[in-house]
């Protein structure tokens, strides 16, 4: 069905990934397909449909942003997927998880179809026969199947821990070892069929708790990646060596070029510029900067060239403090205890104590120590935490799929668990509420030659505002004018002639309390286009259901407070201004401590820290890849209405889960008295078992249609 | 008794080839996508634009 996918051939490719949630039927797969390998330079173009991916393998001249605006102009909204190794290794354990699934599957359909003809009334020979080869099905197949859990009892109990996979792997295979025993001796019954049933089960459980774990927040690797390799380091002589950025020290003057980030922190020393700081403090807008004023690694140079002297280099920036602070702040999320680990340790040694104790019982009131062994074998399988194992992962894959569908990305396993547990939630200003690119705001004053030229002039150039206004015009639908001899002078603008008269698309001359741009036609007078950072659809509506969900909201921003008021008085929310990553972390550590559990909404690589170190996060799909990894879910698109709903379908989650738990509980309550007076055969206990574990399903199954 | 010496071999090997055929299912990536497999029959690969 799958059709062949050939990833370049003999030729280096490289493979980006994108999340395209607007596809939803074949004839978007295709036109994404055929759009994409119909482009140069693409070698294949595979969509995954499940997942609402298109996987690309192209030249690595293609960069990712001209993948994305490939995509973009057939019609479907991208977002790029960071990639990771760890992704790989979620799959091949996937894959053991569910080979072990199916050979549990297989030996327990065949040892059941066994075990019913010797229920039914098989009895000498014939029991005999059955029961030896149900113990060369089943041996094999525990063996195998029951990997996963030996393995992770095995080292827990080597460094003198206990888990839930202890009490498993002591259950299977003391009743394999009695079953065994029992068909050795031609006894009346064998647990053959509950050993493995139990083992499916729990494999089940696991394999789709497996498919919920996605790549867990490695937010540090990926920072690495947005500071500069190096810098071109001019010496006392004057010459210019380049230097990698671990060998930059304080005192050394860096040269950079317009377009260039910087490498390590430093004092301006000669040359007028522009910094875009985007990536420390999430401001959009760049900085002009001139000669003595501070700049810090990770920022890009976008104005002119300029001489820097280093002040911090190397693992003393301000970028190697925020991967430090996010490396300590993930790890009090690494500590949270889900809620199905936090019932398998008060599960397993009552478990454990019940069997003993009817062993001890049993022997006491007289039964021959077989009989108390088989009577404390039936306890421990009636006991099985098959709904403890399957409750919390089916509830878990059955929302994360129908948040899936809504285009939220559960990316952490305890995710929901945490979600649902919030009560108050913390946005990030720019990126977050607003769209964090300029949209042109005052486009009707302008005629429709004028926006042609605009549009033309706008194509012209990669600036980022010049990318806003052609986007804004050709969704207007407005058709380039016919323009010659294009220029574009850095720092400046976009100069052309259009019908012999001199046009320019270019910075105006009088300075703009806003961004804009000049756009002059011949001798006219210019016309200015302002830019304004909108806010993302459906903010102030979002705000008020987190609200009324019991999430009063606030912003933690890093911008200054001029910038926020206006965003903050629109929505009615309380503001922290000008606060830095250690600042904003610092804040939801005192809300921490005051007893909240907050949900941090941010996107850029200064809200990394505060991601992390927030109860639960989440971060929009246009975040960087910073915010992206360090979000416990990742929500696409423009529009904020996929929050609320989160938390919704979150707090639904986990009341089915507890449900899950009680129901578990009331079937324990009921069937182990009976276990424990002896009389649980194992037609009783395969029936008890199936049932429990289809309940539980069956409760969690209703979550698909969560609103 | 002669009928179980031909009849449970049956059953379990029939049972291994559908294991056996899960197996390479699942290392040929069959479930990588199930929802596209689904749609994907619709499109007419012959005809395209």
């Amino acid at each position: 069905m799958n059709g062949p996918f050939q990833p370049g051939t003999a030729v280096v490719a490289a493979e980006s990934r994108f999340a395209v949630p607007g596809m939803h039927c074949a004839g978007c797969i295709s036109k994404i397909e055929h759009g994409l390998n119909a482009r140069a330079g693409v070698h294949a173009a595979r969509v995954n449909f499940t997942s609402k991916q298109v996987s690309i393998a192209h030249d690595p001249e293609i960069s990712e942003a001209d993948l994305g605006e490939a995509i973009r102009s057939l019609g479907f909204e991208p977002t790029l997927i960071a990639d990771s190794d760890a992704a790989t290794d979620e799959n091949s354990a996937m894959r053991e998880l569910l080979r072990a699934l199916a050979v549990a599957g297989f030996a327990a359909m065949n040892v059941m179809l066994l075990s019913v003809s010797v229920w039914s009334g098989a009895d000498g020979a014939t029991r005999e026969l059955f029961h030896w080869i149900s113990a060369l099905i089943a041996l094999p197949a525990i063996a195998y199947a029951g990997r996963p859990f030996y393995r992770s009892a095995w080292g827990a109990l080597r460094h003198g821990r206990t888990n839930m996979d202890v009490p498993i792997a002591i259950g299977v295979t003391i009743t394999a070892a009695m079953s065994l025993h029992e068909t050795i001796v031609g006894g009346e019954h064998a647990y053959f069929e509950s050993a493995l049933m139990l083992l499916f089960f729990l494999l089940a459980g696991r394999a789709l708790d497996a498919m919920m774990r996605r790549k867990v927040g490695d937010g540090v690797s990926a920072l690495a990646r947005q500071s500069a390799p190096g810098a071109l380091v001019i010496d006392a002589d004057g010459k210019s060596q380049w230097r990698k950025s671990a060998e930059l020290e304080p005192g050394m003057i860096m040269q950079l070029a317009a377009g260039e980030r910087l490498a390590a922190d430093g004092v301006i020393v000669s040359g007028e510029s522009a910094i875009d700081a985007s990536l420390l403090t999430g401001e959009s807008a760049a900085q002009p900067v001139a000669p003595g004023e501070q700049v810090f690694a990770g920022t890009l140079n976008i104005g002119a060239p300029i001489t820097v002297e280093v002040t911090a280099a190397a693992d003393e920036t301000a970028l190697a403090d925020i991967g430090r602070l996010m490396a300590t702040a993930g790890q009090s999320k690494s500590r949270y205890v889900r809620i199905a680990d936090r019932g398998a340790r008060l599960y397993a040694p009552v478990v454990h104590a019940l069997a003993a104790l009817t062993f001890v019982g049993w022997m006491v009131a007289g039964a021959d120590w077989h009989q108390a062994m088989l009577i404390s074998v039936a306890v421990l399988i009636i006991t099985c935490p098959c709904a403890l194992g399957l409750a919390v992962p089916v509830a878990q894959v059955v929302a994360t799929g129908a948040l899936m569908k809504r285009g939220i990305l559960v990316k952490h396993e305890s995710a929901l668990e945490r979600l649902a547990e919030a009560d108050r939630v913390v946005f990030d200003k720019t990126g977050t509420l607003t769209l964090d690119r300029p949209v042109p705001d005052n486009l009707d004053t302008l005629d429709s030659e004028q926006k042609s030229v605009a549009l033309a002039l706008a194509r012209t150039s990669r600036h980022p505002l010049a990318s806003s206004l052609r986007r804004a015009l050709e969704d207007e639908g407005v058709r380039a004018a016919e323009i010659d001899s294009a220029e574009e002078r850095a720092g400046q603008g976009v100069f052309a002639s259009y019908r012999g008269r001199a046009v320019s698309l270019a910075k105006p001359d009088i300075a703009q309390s806003a961004p804009a741009v000049a756009l002059t036609i011949g001798d006219t007078p210019d016309i200015i286009i302002r830019f304004a950072d909108a806010l993302r659809p459906a903010a102030a509506p979002m705000v008020s259901a987190m609200d009324s969900l019991g999430l009063p909201g606030s912003i933690l921003s890093g911008d200054t407070a001029d910038a926020i008021r206006p965003v903050a008085k629109t929505l009615g929310l309380t503001a922290q201004a000008s606060a830095r990553p250690d600042e904003k972390c610092e804040a939801l550590e005192r809300l921490r401590r005051a007893g909240d559990h907050v949900l941090m909404v941010g996107d850029g690589l200064n809200d990394g820290p505060a991601l992390a170190s927030a109860h639960v996060s989440m971060a929009p799909g246009s975040a960087s890849d910073v915010g992206q990894n360090a979000a416990d879910l990742v929500f696409l698109g423009d529009s904020l209405a996929p929050l609320p709903a989160a938390v919704r379908v979150a707090r639904r989650t986990m009341a089915i889960v507890r449900q899950n738990f009680g129901l578990a509980i009331v079937y324990n309550v009921l069937a182990v008295p009976l276990a424990i007076a002896g009389f649980v055969t194992p037609l009783v206990a395969a029936v008890a078992m199936s049932l429990s574990s289809l309940i539980v399903i069956g409760n969690s199954l209703r979550l698909r249609s969560a609103q | 008794m002669t009928g179980l010496a031909i009849l449970i071999p049956v059953a379990i090997g029939l049972g291994l080839a559908g294991l056996a055929a899960f197996f390479w299912a699942l290392s040929d990536d069959q479930f990588d996508d199930p929802d596209g497999a689904a749609t994907r029959i619709l499109t007419d690969e012959e005809d395209e634009l």
